[in-house]
């Protein structure tokens, strides 16, 4: 039982002699969670039963309607790899594999590119630098359909603000159709997808930068280094690590991209900006053939697989 | 139990002799009439009714579809809830809400969702044809449309036509004193519109509905179908060869060059601009003309389709209205839509539509409104020529398939861009044998 000190003597400390309830033996449940192997199982469920309903039952559930023949309404019977010989016939298809990976590969290229020179940048110190970080990331921030609507205006065949800008520099004596060309398209498309994108390079590869020692820069330069030197031969081995974490999402990200194109071309103009997505969509839902659309979403999967085995490999060796 | 079934199924049997009162009663005393005429609910309390539909490019089809909702919830003493999504969102929608058994109890079908959705519609043969029996047929696209093995999927609702948009006023400075009644004059007055920088419009993008309607107008009024009716692929024919170079010349004597990069509202947008003197739209670029550009739409009137050598054509799917199989409410589903249908009540709903639906049935040709403007009659008129895509074959599954596909219209568009026409239409005959395999 606690001693009552009164408020008159707590200015002489005094021992408080605080009542312990004699040690019990825990009882059968108690026990139980001591042994470290139960007790890790019990807090694992819950994750467990989470990824279990939410990641791996839709896998699996893919991979089923991949090799079914399922359409909306009615059971699917196993086709085995029926639905992907009919995609490799599928010209559509192709061109929707080609477009997936120059997408992915051209886009990635450029958000890395210009993500690390914004990086770079930022990382000095200038007037109002929180302010420019923080604007930085609007793009990424903004829902992407509606900031596409935005693009989508700036991209019109008949209101573009660019057209109407180089047309008034007399840069061009005739409008641009910037997504009236297949490959003009599919460039609209790869720069919007830059634009929003790129600031998710630049804050996280700014964070790696400010995790570089100053004294590693001094140490070089005294050496005679150059600033490019000193990027090439400090800099950037130090921030591979995160360089590549970065990459390894965005291009998962971007592989898997839907509604930027969607809401742009929706696969136009006769089908040459489709990618995996959007093809996917168009079949499994506006044709109802559930099966088909989830064996083009599911041609992603080796892909996406393999860059991640790579990355993940070579960060773990870099280490 | 026994009890609650039988007042349930007394009070159905009042509903519905409300219901077959008003259907002869109704012209006299219209919906007060049968308000007037309810005793008590007609569905055991609690009873609750989900419908699902698009947001209207009308807003005041909405406004009034929720009024009669809610009209016809107090006649039957049911909770009717309408919901209201993107037109792009229904398709998913619609998929999840089979699979998974559970959802409105009425959704909305666009052109042949019948055929794609099917298994987990529940049949209405007896409304479809009760509705047939007091209006007169169905036009037969939206009849095509609804029929599945012979069984209603989904009960007719209207459709939703588009006609050319066009100016009046340049179309008589550039020599017409009338819209052209065939493909050929059209694209002599369009040389002499784009000659004065007014181009007609037209999109062969991705977008839902612009481009399909040319792509399957065209080649069916040129004599060309993607299949016979009996679904063999006979689109790499002369006629569809015909109807690509005619609009590749097309393309460029009398089209804006942007069409490849237009989706459904670029046109609108043009037009509304003055920067095309016509474009193939539904009313709505006149009701927009009405309400913030009077000049535009004082100078704007619209015309059919025009004929080619194999007639003239218009690409309507139509509407429907599908009570789904897994619905527990399928009576008080199926009791709603014919009570919709009930001429009272559609005659309003088509009012606030203003001329933007046609209704299901030669019946509503009839309707005052067409009288209010005359500007709207080829829309009137439109369902008369209405096919489904994949005509003359059934609007199936494959139908869809090549649909989503855009064949017929990447066809155009390819050949538009330099492919020569015979390879377009062989380009189309490969990947159409595909979809129809």
């Amino acid at each position: 039982m606690a001693r009552r000190v009164s408020p008159a003597a707590s200015a002489v400390p005094v021992p408080v002699v605080v009542a312990v309830p004699a040690a019990r033996r825990p009882g059968g449940l108690g026990r139980l969670l001591e042994r470290e192997h139960i007790l890790a199982g019990v807090l694992l469920t819950p994750a467990l039963v989470i990824l279990t309903l939410f990641i791996a039952y839709p896998f699996v559930l893919g991979i089923w309607l991949a090799i079914s023949d399922k359409v909306v309404g009615r059971p699917g019977a196993f086709v085995g790899l029926e639905n992907f010989r009919v995609n490799l016939n599928d010209t559509i298809f192709l061109r929707a594999f080609q477009n997936t990976f120059v997408y992915t590969f051209i886009a990635t290229f450029f958000k890395l590119a210009l993500g690390m020179v914004a990086a770079l940048l930022l990382n000095h110190h200038f007037r109002f630098k929180r302010i420019v970080r923080a604007s930085m990331l609007l793009p990424w921030i903004v829902p992407t359909v509606l900031s596409t609507l935005a693009w989508q205006w700036m991209f019109d065949a008949t209101f573009s603000v660019f057209n109407w800008m180089l047309l008034n520099a007399g840069l061009i004596s005739s409008r641009i159709l910037w997504l009236g060309d297949g490959t003009m398209a599919m460039g609209c498309l790869i720069a919007v997808n830059v634009w929003r994108g790129m600031p998710f390079f630049a804050i996280t590869l700014l964070a790696g930068l400010q995790t570089v020692n100053p004294d590693l820069h001094e140490a070089a330069e005294i050496d005679g280094a150059n600033a490019w030197q000193r990027f090439w031969r400090v800099t950037l081995p130090l921030i591979k690590p995160i360089m590549l974490v970065v990459v390894l999402f965005s291009m998962i990200a971007t592989f898997a991209d839907f509604q930027l194109i969607y809401v742009l071309t929706r696969g136009g103009p006769y089908s040459s900006t489709h990618v995996f997505g959007t093809y996917a969509y168009e079949i499994a839902m506006r044709a109802a053939k559930l099966g088909q659309g989830a064996s083009i979403s599911l041609s992603l999967f080796p892909f996406l697989l393999a860059v991640i085995v790579f990355q993940l490999w070579y960060i773990r060796r870099s280490d | 139990m026994a009890h609650q079934e039988g007042s349930q199924v007394g009070n159905r049997r009042a509903f519905l002799t409300v219901m077959a009162g008003a259907a002869t009663g109704v012209v006299a005393g219209g919906i007060p009439a049968i308000v007037a005429a309810q005793k008590a609910p007609s569905f055991p309390k609690g009873t609750r009714l989900n419908v699902l539909e698009w947001v209207s490019f009308v807003p005041a089809s909405d406004v009034e579809f929720k009024r009669l909702a809610a009209e016809f919830g107090k006649v039957a003493g049911v909770e009717v809830t309408v919901d209201q999504i993107n037109m792009n969102d229904l398709n998913p929608r619609i998929a999840s809400a089979i699979e998974t058994r559970s959802g409105p109890d009425i959704i909305m079908m666009i052109s042949n969702w019948p055929h794609l959705y099917a298994d987990g519609l529940a049949d209405v043969d007896d409304v479809a044809e009760e509705i047939a029996k007091r209006d007169g047929a169905y036009y037969e696209h939206n009849k095509k449309v609804s029929v599945v093995d012979g069984r209603w999927k989904a009960v007719p609702l209207c459709s939703v036509p588009s006609t050319w948009a066009y100016r009046d006023d340049w179309f008589k400075e550039a020599g017409a004193a009338k819209f052209p009644d065939t493909w050929d004059e059209l694209r002599k007055v369009g040389t002499e519109l784009k000659k004065k920088n007014r181009p007609l419009g037209q999109a062969f993008g991705h977008s839902l509905g612009d481009p399909n309607n040319w792509a399957y107008s065209v080649t069916w009024g040129f004599g060309g179908a993607e299949v016979d009716d009996k679904g063999k692929v006979i689109i790499n024919s002369k006629e569809t060869i015909e109807a690509v170079k005619f609009t590749v010349a097309f393309w460029k004597d009398c089209l804006d060059e942007g069409g490849l990069a237009w989706d459904d509202s670029s046109n609108n947008r043009a037009y509304l601009a003055g920067t095309i003197s016509a474009t193939i739209n539904g009313a709505s670029i006149y009701f927009v003309a009405k309400r913030q550009f009077p000049d535009i739409a004082k100078a704007t009137n619209h015309a059919h389709m025009p004929k080619g050598p194999g007639g003239r054509f218009y690409n309507i799917g139509g509407q429907g209205r599908a009570v789904m199989k897994y619905s527990k409410n399928q009576q008080v589903a199926k009791e709603f839509l014919r009570w919709f249908m009930d001429r009272p009540q559609y005659d309003k709903w088509m009012a606030a539509n203003d001329g933007y639906v046609v209704g299901p049935t030669p019946y509503w040709e009839k309707h005052a409104l067409w009288e209010r403007d005359p500007k709207l009659v080829p829309f009137k008129e439109a369902s008369k020529y209405g096919r489904w895509p994949g005509y003359p074959g059934p609007p199936s599954r494959k139908a869809s398939e090549a649909l989503v596909k855009y064949i017929l219209v990447d066809m155009y568009a390819q050949a538009i861009k330099g492919m020569k026409p015979e390879d377009a239409a062989k380009w189309a005959e490969s990947e159409l044998k595909k979809a129809y395999a």
